[in-house]
């Protein structure tokens, strides 16, 4: 019996998504006195398949077939259930990001295992086992049971956190056993979000709302986001309007994140933006109406205007790096 | 080519959330109930597609598995320009159980569209489950979709891009915002065509829940925010520094 975990990797490079379920296995294999073992799909050297170690991974299965790269849905299912079977998982974890939240419920009836998405920690009782997730976006916590004997989980982003614990890796490959069949779409093109701090994965994301006026004031979010490392985001109204891209929008219809540090200028904190922001571990509001409801959701506010406060704090953040 | 569209039943999302007396689920007392806004969507762009090609595609029918307190909002997706809907009539308790009611009818529709998740239990499970039930090919997170030819031009968001891919059917695709610009509301006219439009109910199947819920709360409360002055800004800087400790 064992934790197994799915481990995307994005060029052959795993991203920290994969080191946080490396590290939520570890921590769960401890509690429930089982291995903690990940499988990869796709071509990983092995020098960053060890990686995975450091985070208390003890061995590794891997099928270097290049066609993955297509993240055929049915394919990858197929081969993380052939994985499973293998080394007999009995709790299977992705991560709750666009390619996990495809595979896991498709993987969940190929395994007949019980199956929840975006748990925010680890199990709250092994037997019966009972995870938390946040439901009616984030307005409520739900304890649900699992009534099968295998089952399969997506994290939530940043709900973990990263644990180093070395361990020394033992890597195999495995034959998923897929034909040309298997793999059924055809990649026209694909375009890559290069040089930007990805929303998902960010520690820090800084954020604006209507209140900002104009695209033409973003550069001062760019510029705050840049200096902090920080990735960018946007309420619904600013993509709808074209001032930003749809994949930067946060909220309830958008990208529910949890970052460290969520920096909120000019939104008014509408129910549905909160809903995919009020997980951060700490909110800073920036509005000029002290009545706006996001300074209910944050920790730190400051009641004026964004566009004066903003070169103000690029200026602050700078003058604090160069003590 | 026949179209379903997977229509969730969920509370408007401005609903403040009460819990019944066991806790295992929420107080319906006067929840405003609207189709899921994912499911919005995808109806949307279906009823684009089909006039947009409406001699490849012959029809666009709604589907939910839900009690007759359900049917407001079938009528509604009826209303919008939906040419039929079923009602599966059982209790949505768990993801499985739904997809495995759904796989009973789907079967024979071509393109199937689900949304990313239901607003409710935030689940992100019935689309794919029913596509592995029904072994056919799915997508997820898709924001765009067309028709090319005799496949389906697909534009899907990675986790660190976008993808166009070229996809054959049977294919069923879970789409998020992007795949309609503005979702359509009824207009008096489809109203009035819904109320004669067919809504058939069918009898569930056998089958089981894998999940259940044990317990719902109201997450922790947070403490009031800390106000900086606007012109003391190196002050945040501090607190997020040395207080927060997230700087
Ligand atoms: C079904 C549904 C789903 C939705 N999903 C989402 C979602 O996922 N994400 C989302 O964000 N919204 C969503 N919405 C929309 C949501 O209800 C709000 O309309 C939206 O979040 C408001 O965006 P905003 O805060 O940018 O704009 P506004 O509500 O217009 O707020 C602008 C704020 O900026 C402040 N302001 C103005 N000028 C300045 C200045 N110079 N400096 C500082 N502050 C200033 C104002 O005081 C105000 O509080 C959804 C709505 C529905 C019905
Ligand atoms: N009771 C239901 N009846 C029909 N379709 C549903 C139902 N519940 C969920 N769906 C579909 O599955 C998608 C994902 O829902 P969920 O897995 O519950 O988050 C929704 O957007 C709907 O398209």
């Amino acid at each position: 019996m064992s934790i197994l975990i799915y481990t995307e990797n994005w060029d052959g490079k795993f991203k920290k998504v994969s080191f946080e379920l490396a590290s939520y296995a570890a921590a769960l294999a401890e509690q429930t006195g089982k291995q903690a073992i990940a499988v990869s799909l796709g071509e990983v050297e092995n020098s960053e398949l060890e990686k995975l170690g450091q985070y208390g991974i003890g061995k590794i299965v891997t099928a270097q077939d290049k066609r993955f790269a297509t993240l055929d849905n049915k394919a990858i299912t197929k081969a993380i259930a052939a994985a499973a079977k293998q080394v007999q998982a009995e709790v299977i974890i992705l991560s709750h990001d666009n390619l996990g939240k495809a595979i896991a419920p498709r993987l969940a009836i190929r395994c007949n295992a019980g199956l929840v998405t975006a748990v925010t920690g680890l199990p709250e009782s092994l037997n019966p086992f009972i995870v938390h997730k946040n439901v009616f976006t984030g307005k409520a916590i739900a304890h649900i049971k699992i009534e099968k004997e295998v089952k399969v989980l997506t994290l939530a982003y940043n709900s973990f956190g990263l644990n180093e614990k070395h361990s020394s890796v033992e890597i195999t490959s495995f034959d998923p056993d897929l034909t040309d069949s298997d793999f059924s779409m055809e990649v026209l093109d694909t375009t890559k979000v290069t040089g930007k701090v990805l929303l998902n994965e960010a520690d820090i994301v800084v954020s604006g709302g209507r209140g900002m006026k104009s695209a033409d004031n973003w550069y001062l979010i760019e510029e705050l986001a840049e200096e902090l490392g920080a990735a960018t985001a946007c309420s619904r109204p600013v993509s709808d309007e074209g001032w930003r891209p749809h994949d930067e929008h946060v909220g309830q219809t958008g990208k529910i994140i949890s970052p460290n540090l969520y920096f909120a200028f000019g939104i008014s904190g509408a129910i549905q933006h909160l809903g995919g922001v009020s997980s951060s571990k700490v909110i800073v509001a920036v509005n000029k109406d002290p009545e706006a409801p996001i300074f209910e959701a944050a920790d730190y506010g400051i009641t004026g205007d964004a566009l004066k406060v903003l070169p103000e704090l690029i200026q602050a953040v700078k003058d604090t790096k160069n003590q | 080519m026949k179209i379903l569209v997977l229509i969730g039943n969920v509370p408007d999302t401005t609903t403040k959330i009460k819990f019944n007396a066991d806790q295992t689920g929420i107080d319906t007392a006067g929840v405003q109930w609207i189709i899921n806004p994912w499911d919005e969507f995808a109806l949307t762009r279906a009823m684009e597609l089909k006039e947009a090609y409406a001699g490849a595609i012959s029809s666009v029918v709604v589907a939910n598995v839900g009690s007759s307190q359900t049917e407001p909002t079938l009528r509604k997706a009826l209303a919008v320009g939906a040419d039929k809907a079923i009602r599966i009539d059982a209790e949505a308790k768990d993801a499985f159980f739904v997809a495995t009611q759904l796989a009973q009818i789907a079967g024979e529709y071509e393109l199937i569209l689900a949304g990313i998740e239901a607003s409710d239990y935030n689940g992100s499970a019935v689309g794919g489950m029913l596509a592995e039930l029904l072994d056919r090919s799915s997508v997820s997170a898709v924001t765009g979709l067309d028709l090319k030819d005799d496949k389906l031009l697909v534009t899907r968001e990675i986790d660190g891009g976008n993808q166009h891919l070229l996809c054959t059917t049977p294919l069923l695709a879970i789409v998020q915002k992007g795949i309609a610009k503005e979702v359509r509301i009824p207009a008096m006219r489809g109203i009035m065509m819904a109320r004669t439009k067919p809504l058939e109910v069918i009898a569930p199947v056998e089958s089981s829940y894998a999940t259940s819920i044990q317990k719902l709360e109201l997450p922790p409360t947070k403490a009031a925010c800390k106000m900086v002055a606007e012109d003391n800004v190196k002050e945040l800087v501090r607190l997020l520094k040395e207080e927060a400790k997230v700087l």
